[in-house]
């Protein structure tokens, strides 16, 4: 399908392409499509290109010359574009631990969901979850899948300290600090791997159209993954996703 | 090498930014006042890039283990080398041993140290810009050594000149083009942000500028996406935060305006109380 797409100047040096507003699963496949074949278009020049929810952000490190030719360009593109170019996907199987020792928040979503905590691990685990982009802090995935039974307003106070690998729930989003933030989100779990490794040149294993699951692990198991991470010869799991 | 003797308020290493890590949640980064930090690069012959010391308010004191030609560009700190008084936007030898300081703050926020063939600290992700959490600190500290590569000394240039003009930091106009969420503004929001004078909170870093006083404003929240440096976002308060180099991929306020790159280099040059108004480009 087709979406009504609007090209918009955003500043000098930057062009905003706009989906309509909301979290779609089939339209973030055409993002990536149309995404792929912009990246193709700009191979040969300095060009940055993320996505979001509904966005592609195309960003030059200089003046845009003749910003409108160049939006009526990609708008004839995005036309053309033949749907189907299926993008490879994997699903990376991310070790959490939902002991008490680390989910602090549990205890009262258990209660003001009227869900037990076993139950509560039960569905955040069991879903599949796809990554939309990754923004907010580097090695952040925004997710989405996460079961409407768990959907949990923000804390009204952030937690000024959460800790690095904390796995979090905020209204409809879940997702995983990868570093010590503040944050507003009800803290149910700890994954003990690294989202973001400076040294890579691909710092984020994961990348938007990734899916994602929660393995659940015991204190015992998180502590050994943990020390193998430490001492780099922990290989997270992952498969091709179709 | 340099050696830090004191760190000054806020000083960190910065060059253009880090360009391609955005879609992993990377900002840009670089040097708040790109201008200032590009002239002096062009007054050394370096090139673009090569990276320089960005101080905030009070400037560093920092000794040189090896000679060099330095320029010191932005915001006037009364730089002087050994007590004596030397100038901003011109090319200074200095000699194994010598010490800068900068005293009282002339004008603007933030002053540029660049020297001979740049500041060769690590390069992580593509640039030697300070980040937290992507490279190991965020600011200078007491003690630390600054790699630099020692430059022969030309006598001919121990004072160079340039056609290159600095900019004027008392000018309050910010121009800015419309944002993304412009067109959802009520008239009266958009006539206040016409004519408007704004002030600089106490609430201003390299990250963000929050604004007051605040709009009236009943704009809900959007689906987060994606923010620049130089995006004015409106929060559900009215608050105006104008994001800055350091700002984050993605956001989830309405951006109603978007800064021009020199508008984003005069605002790095002003502080708290000082006042701006909004120019809106037509195009």
């Amino acid at each position: 399908m087709k979406y009504n797409l609007k090209y918009s100047r955003f500043g000098e040096r930057s062009i905003l392409i706009e989906w309509p507003q909301f979290i779609d699963e089939n339209m973030l496949q055409d993002i990536l499509n149309f995404k792929k074949c912009i990246q193709k278009l700009y191979i040969e020049q300095k060009v940055e290109i993320i996505n979001t929810y509904n966005s592609i952000l195309i960003s030059c490190e200089f003046t845009i010359e003749n910003i409108n030719d160049e939006m009526l360009h990609l708008s004839s593109l995005y036309s053309g574009l033949n749907i189907g170019d299926i993008l490879e996907t994997r699903l990376w199987e991310i070790p959490v631990c939902y002991n008490d020792d680390f989910g602090f928040d549990l205890e009262a979503m258990s209660i003001a969901k009227s869900l037990s905590k076993a139950e509560i691990i039960k569905r955040h685990s069991e879903q599949i979850y796809t990554v939309f982009f990754i923004g907010f802090l580097p090695g952040f995935l925004y997710l989405g899948g996460l079961d409407e039974s768990l959907h949990f307003n923000r804390k009204s106070t952030p937690n000024l300290d959460i800790k690095k690998g904390a796995v979090g729930i905020g209204g409809n989003q879940t997702g995983i600090y990868p570093k010590n933030s503040p944050g507003g989100w009800h803290i149910i779990g700890q994954s003990p791997i690294d989202f973001f490794d400076i040294n890579s040149d691909n710092p984020c294993f994961a990348k938007a159209g990734d899916k994602v699951k929660f393995q659940p692990v015991s204190r015992a198991i998180y502590d050994e993954i943990l020390s193998e991470v430490k001492s780099n010869s922990f290989q997270l799991k992952s498969r091709i996703y179709d | 090498m340099i050696k830090v003797l004191k760190s000054g308020l806020l000083s960190s290493i910065q060059d253009l930014g880090r360009f391609s890590y955005r879609e992993f949640g990377v900002p840009f980064s670089g040097a708040m006042d790109s201008f200032s930090f590009e002239m002096a690069n062009a007054l050394l012959g370096n090139t673009k890039d090569d990276a320089a010391l960005e101080m905030t308010m009070i400037g560093a004191k920092l000794q040189f283990l090896v000679s060099t030609q330095l320029v010191i560009t932005g915001a006037d700190m009364s730089p002087t080398i050994n007590g004596r008084k030397v100038f901003n936007n011109q090319v200074t030898t200095v000699a194994e041993g010598d010490i800068l300081s900068f005293g009282s703050l002339k004008n603007g926020l933030r002053t540029y140290l660049g020297v001979k063939g740049g500041i060769k600290t690590d390069v992580v992700l593509g640039s030697r810009s300070f980040y937290d959490g992507i490279t190991k600190i965020n600011a200078i500290r007491e003690g630390d050594m600054l790699r630099i590569e020692a430059s022969i000394i030309n006598n001919h240039s121990k004072q160079g000149y340039s056609k290159l003009k600095p900019h004027d930091f008392s000018l309050n106009l910010i121009e800015a083009f419309k944002g993304p969420e412009y067109d959802l503004l009520s008239s009266e929001q958009k006539e206040k942000l016409k004519i408007g004078e704004f002030e600089i909170s106490n609430l201003y870093d390299r990250m963000a500028y929050q604004l007051t006083p605040n709009l009236e404003n009943d704009l809900p929240s959007i689906l987060t996406g994606p923010v620049l440096s130089g995006t004015v976002q409106l929060t559900p308060s009215g608050r105006l935060i104008v994001l800055m180099r350091d700002c984050q991929t993605t956001g989830g306020y309405p951006r109603v305006l978007q800064l021009t790159e020199r508008a984003i280099n005069l605002l790095s040059q002003k502080k708290e109380r000082d006042k701006v108004s909004f120019v809106l480009r037509k195009d």
